[in-house]
């Protein structure tokens, strides 16, 4: 019997997860699928906003303004690499700027810091490549970029530490309430627990309606994205959105925290839940569009293109509370944009729900808020280099060219909690992969290492959930 | 009978061929080199192909060893080739130009290495 | 550490590089490759084809490789695998990484580029779809089939019918795969025509020309694509597309020369070629650097890999014994493509250091029959050369006795295709 049962390993419910590893609590990470982070997680902006878009009231205003500000503080505490770079929103007619003053005049009063509206010559000297036909910008210096799925990761890995019971593979089919318990089942196993958190993405109303009368929808909505070398680093210095209309932030040109540029995204209602494909009409878009922030983009450049879900709730803001109907439900859903930026503070909220659910709560002393930083072996001196590697001989082989990343990166980023087990989770942890080879070099090298740490057959190695294995067998296999 | 055209492969240039008979005999044209002429005849009357391909190997750095038929085979006959092939099973050390399966299904053709491998430490 | 020459990479073209500069007298040589044995490339190309203009034999990969790594063993030249060169200096030092020496910083007088290329992507080219797993660059899946020895598919699709493209499809096949198509984007196949007749009528693999894969389908693995037609502007046909089952895509859609190393010893590059600019020396301009191979410009026979990294290793050979010009104040003729051309290699040739003969590597835009080379200086004709058939998958080279060129006012020349007669 577990103390709590959180439903979905997002950045939400590893979030969740790690705030509640604080206390002395028995708690189980449901995922659904063969690794943590791979709903929306894997596929968003990688953008932490100012705040200024959510309208002052809501919760998508309360929690973003107070996610940005405790967010430096949580990147350290778990080594996540996050860069306060800026953000601009930039106009091109007096139509924009009135919209300009008043998502200025939002953020004023939702409290966030440092806004300012820049005229054209101000934007054009911080950022000489936004076409010259620019009037001028919304500045907000506290906007910054996290790796896309970091923060989920990390959090998912010092919840584990802590004492978090990780289930991969783990598709909830349903719910029953005992009486002061849940039984949840996946057809095959119960797990049984006296609290159940509901982060479970685009598929939470799903998992609301196990239990309760459904009250709210979750509509899938696609957003597609370029990826761009990081040959065109220095495109842009800032974050820089274009004006937003009712469908979204529109698109944004922004470098990402690893040197690349991100194009995108696209913002197109679905039926499918699972229908991440990128699709002509949307990357057609995103060519045009991105243009009209910077004509200086090179699609020679481009790496990858790729889609993700936001799950869009039918209230139209995020639902973060204790289930009205279902005494021990909380409902944690519909976190899309500004979803990344708030979920340090959404985390610290639900904590306070389940407080309320269980009287008090009992601090764990040995509680440990750190997870170990990666090395970056690229970004050392030549001296610190060459020590790794005497110390680590696996530090003096180069796996990943595009990167320069080495064995002993990947080896670590195996045999941490939540560590990579596919392709995409070792890409999604160290790089190998996410470069302009797009792991045509060092795939066969990361199956390799993977097979060896996991002890499993390479046969057995797959890109991202079970049934998605790279090698169909061997040759020569039916002699 | 009808004139056929065809890409001459002995050669990397590929020459465009067309081959007829005349008077009971072949009529070429197209080749570049003599080569070309044998290569038309035979590919109508008897085509053959060289198979390269790769066996198991134990014992070495890497599982698989580069083979290739010592002469062409005739091109009906490739898959029964590789179903011998698939089954040898070589040990490290190969020296190039071993002969891995001596004169494959009677056809007068050995399976050859392609690359000398040494024994793995 | 201190050598005479690095050179960076163990694969045809390093291996011609050293050798030649060994035995133009060259002592101190080290050749640094990243993978666990010499050979580069050649040793997944396990077909035939390498070696009929320089061993008159016609020769694996592997076998062609074989050569030049005896050759190199035979001439004592030092060589380090598994070790991963990641910067090179202007003054040509170069750092290397490897588990046995960890990092090492060796001092060179004279540095050979020899890096090979990468493959362009389905990411880089943007194939609309879902991102499951079978889908591989060509080049990939010819490593683990042919040397790692693992399949990589059952019902196949490949993208691209250039001569890698072409080898795979019949490699697939041999081992057992069911190859559905070869789709090509232009009207013509970018391979040889030897490789259209042995690896794809062989084995009824239809080739669909001026076809594109304009999606790709699957949740974990693939389970299909959509092939569409486009027209003479790469546009796709509203109408045409159509269904194919499949469960891998091997994409075989071009090779991008590696020079992340090359920019970081501040060394230009073409973008014509994403290669160095070179002088008739092969050299870069950065004076002592030298480049040759795959990583200069993308070749198609490894025989003219070698002919050209045997120059490289020749001339690095003399700039290291002290025989090479201070080349800085050299006058240039720039080598210009025209009509027909898209590149040529080298880009410039200094008037003062042109040998008896130079060669002229380059390639065309697109298909030509009966049409002549025509090199220029100023409007005025150098030398015509005829061809029968000329195609942008196959590299073209021109001599030119450079007599011809000498006490003329040139600082241009062009080389175009000429109209059709």
């Amino acid at each position: 019997m577990y103390d709590i049962a959180i439903i979905g390993a997002g950045v939400i419910g590893s979030g969740i997860a790690r705030e509640l590893s604080r206390y002395k609590l028995n708690v189980a990470l449901i995922e659904k699928s063969n690794d943590v982070a791979t709903g929306t997680s894997k596929a968003n902006s990688a953008i932490v906003h100012a705040g200024y878009d959510a309208k002052f009231g809501t919760n998508k205003g309360k929690f973003n303004v107070a996610g940005n500000k405790i967010y430096g503080e949580i990147c350290d505490e778990l080594n996540v690499p996050f860069d306060r770079i800026g953000s601009y929103v930039i106009g091109f007619d007096e139509e924009d700027m009135k919209t300009l003053q008043e998502l200025y005049e939002n953020g004023v009063k939702l409290g966030i810091e440092g806004l300012e509206i820049h005229d054209q010559g101000q934007v054009l000297a911080n950022e000489p490549n936004i076409n010259k036909e620019v009037l001028g910008g919304l500045y907000a210096p506290t906007a910054g970029i996290v790796e896309t799925w970091e923060l989920a990761i990390a959090y998912a890995e010092n919840a584990i530490d802590n004492g978090t019971e990780l289930i991969l593979n783990y598709e909830v089919k349903d719910i029953n309430k005992e009486k002061d318990f849940f039984v949840i089942t996946n057809g095959k196993e119960a797990i049984e627990a006296k609290i159940v958190i509901n982060a479970a993405g685009v598929f939470a109303d799903k998992i609301n309606n196990m239990l309760a009368t459904p009250y709210f929808e979750i509509n899938p909505r696609k957003g597609e994205y370029f990826l761009l070398d990081k040959t065109s680093k220095g495109l842009v210095n800032h974050v820089i959105f274009q004006c937003p209309t009712k469908m979204g932030k529109g698109v944004l040109v922004t470098p990402t925290v690893d040197g690349n540029i991100l194009l995108g995204p696209t913002s197109e209602d679905i039926d499918d839940k699972t229908d991440k494909a990128t699709t002509k009409h949307g990357l057609d878009y995103i060519r045009e569009t991105a243009l009209k922030t910077t004509r200086s983009i090179e699609f020679r450049e481009v790496i990858t293109t790729f889609a993700g879900l936001r799950a869009e709730p039918s209230t139209h803001d995020f639902i973060i509370e204790k289930s009205p109907e279902v005494d021990g439900l909380i409902n944690v859903a519909g976190i899309k944009s500004p979803g990344l930026s708030s979920a340090p503070a959404i985390a610290k909220e639900v904590v306070t729900f389940v407080d309320d659910l269980m009287g008090s709560l009992e601090e764990d002393p040995t509680f440990n808020p750190n997870r170990k930083a990666r090395t970056f072996f690229n970004e050392l001196s030549k001296e610190e280099k060459d020590a790794l590697i005497k110390e680590n001989p696996k530090y003096g082989h180069v796996v990943c060219r595009c990167e320069t990343i080495t064995e002993a990166e990947i080896v670590d980023a195996i045999n941490r909690s939540a560590g990579g087990r596919t392709i995409n989770g070792i890409k999604r942890r160290c790089r190998p992969g996410a470069g302009r080879c797009q792991g045509g070099f060092c795939g066969p090298r990361v199956i390799e290492i993977l097979a060896r740490e996991l002890d499993v057959d390479p046969k057995d190695i797959a890109l991202e959930e079970l049934g998605s294995e790279i090698l169909t067998g061997e040759t020569k296999e039916d002699c | 009978m009808e004139k056929k055209e065809m890409t001459c492969i002995v050669c990397p240039i590929g020459c465009h061929v067309e081959i007829w008979k005349e008077d009971g005999e072949f009529v070429i044209t197209g080749n570049q080199c003599p080569r070309g002429e044998t290569y038309a005849i035979k590919e109508l009357t008897n085509p053959t192909r060289m198979i390269p391909t790769t066996v198991t190997i134990k014992g070495a750095k890497l599982p698989r060893l580069p083979v290739i038929t010592s002469d062409p085979v005739p091109k009906e006959d490739i898959f029964k080739v590789m179903e011998v092939v698939n089954k040898a099973k070589v040990e490290a050390p190969v020296t190039v130009g071993d002969v891995i399966v001596e004169d494959v299904l009677g056809l007068g053709v050995n399976i050859v290495a392609t690359r000398s491998m040494k024994k793995a430490e | 550490m201190n050598y005479d020459i690095i050179v960076i990479g163990g694969g045809p073209a390093g291996l011609a590089a050293a050798i030649e500069a060994k035995k133009k007298g060259v002592d101190k040589i080290l050749v640094l490759e990243r993978d666990r044995e010499l050979g580069g490339i050649l040793q997944q190309c396990i077909h035939n084809g390498f070696g009929l203009h320089i061993f008159k034999e016609e020769l694996t990969g592997p076998e062609y490789a074989e050569r030049f790594i005896d050759e190199l063993h035979e001439m004592n030249i030092d060589y380090k695998l598994n070790h991963m060169v990641i910067d090179i200096s202007e003054d040509k030092v170069v750092t290397v990484i490897s588990e046995d020496n960890g990092l090492q910083l060796i001092n060179a007088k004279s540095v050979i580029l020899a890096m090979g290329c990468r493959e362009r992507t389905r990411g880089a080219i943007a194939v609309p779809g879902s991102r499951p797993a079978g889908i591989l660059s060509a080049g990939t899946a010819q490593r683990y089939v042919n040397m790692e020895g693992y399949m990589v598919g059952k019902k196949v699709v490949i993208v691209g019918s250039g001569d890698i493209g072409l080898i795979m499809a019949r490699r697939m096949s041999l081992e057992g795969a069911s190859v559905e198509a070869v789709v090509e984007i232009m009207p013509f196949s970018g391979g040889l025509n030897r490789n259209i007749v042995q690896c794809l009528d062989d084995y009824d693999i239809p080739l669909k020309l001026s076809h594109s894969v304009t999606e790709i389908r699957g949740k974990d693995r693939v389970t299909g694509v959509t092939i569409s037609q486009v027209d003479k502007n790469l546009n796709i046909i509203e109408g045409t597309s159509y269904d194919v089952e499949c469960d891998t895509v091997l994409f075989s859609v071009g090779l991008i020369p590696e020079n992340e190393l090359s920019l970081k010893a501040g060394i230009d590059l073409s973008k014509q070629t994403n290669g160095a600019v070179v002088n008739e020396n092969m050299e870069t301009e950065v004076p002592g650097i030298f480049a040759c191979g795959n990583v200069l410009h993308v070749h198609d026979l490894v025989d003219w890999v070698t002919e050209e990294s045997r120059k490289a290793g020749a001339y690095a050979a003399e700039y290291v014994l002290g025989g090479c010009k201070d080349s800085s104040s050299d006058e240039v003729i720039r080598t210009v493509a025209k009509n027909g051309i898209s590149y040529i290699v080298p880009q410039r040739l200094r008037k003062d250091n042109l040998h008896e003969e130079i060669i002229l590597y380059f390639r065309v835009r697109d298909i030509y029959y009966d049409r002549k080379i025509v090199v220029k200086n100023k409007g005025e004709v150098i030398k015509s050369v005829k061809r029968r058939h000329l195609a942008p998958g196959e590299m073209e080279q021109v001599k030119i006795k450079t007599e011809l060129l000498r006490n003329i006012d040139i600082d241009e020349l062009t080389v175009e295709v000429s109209e059709e007669v």
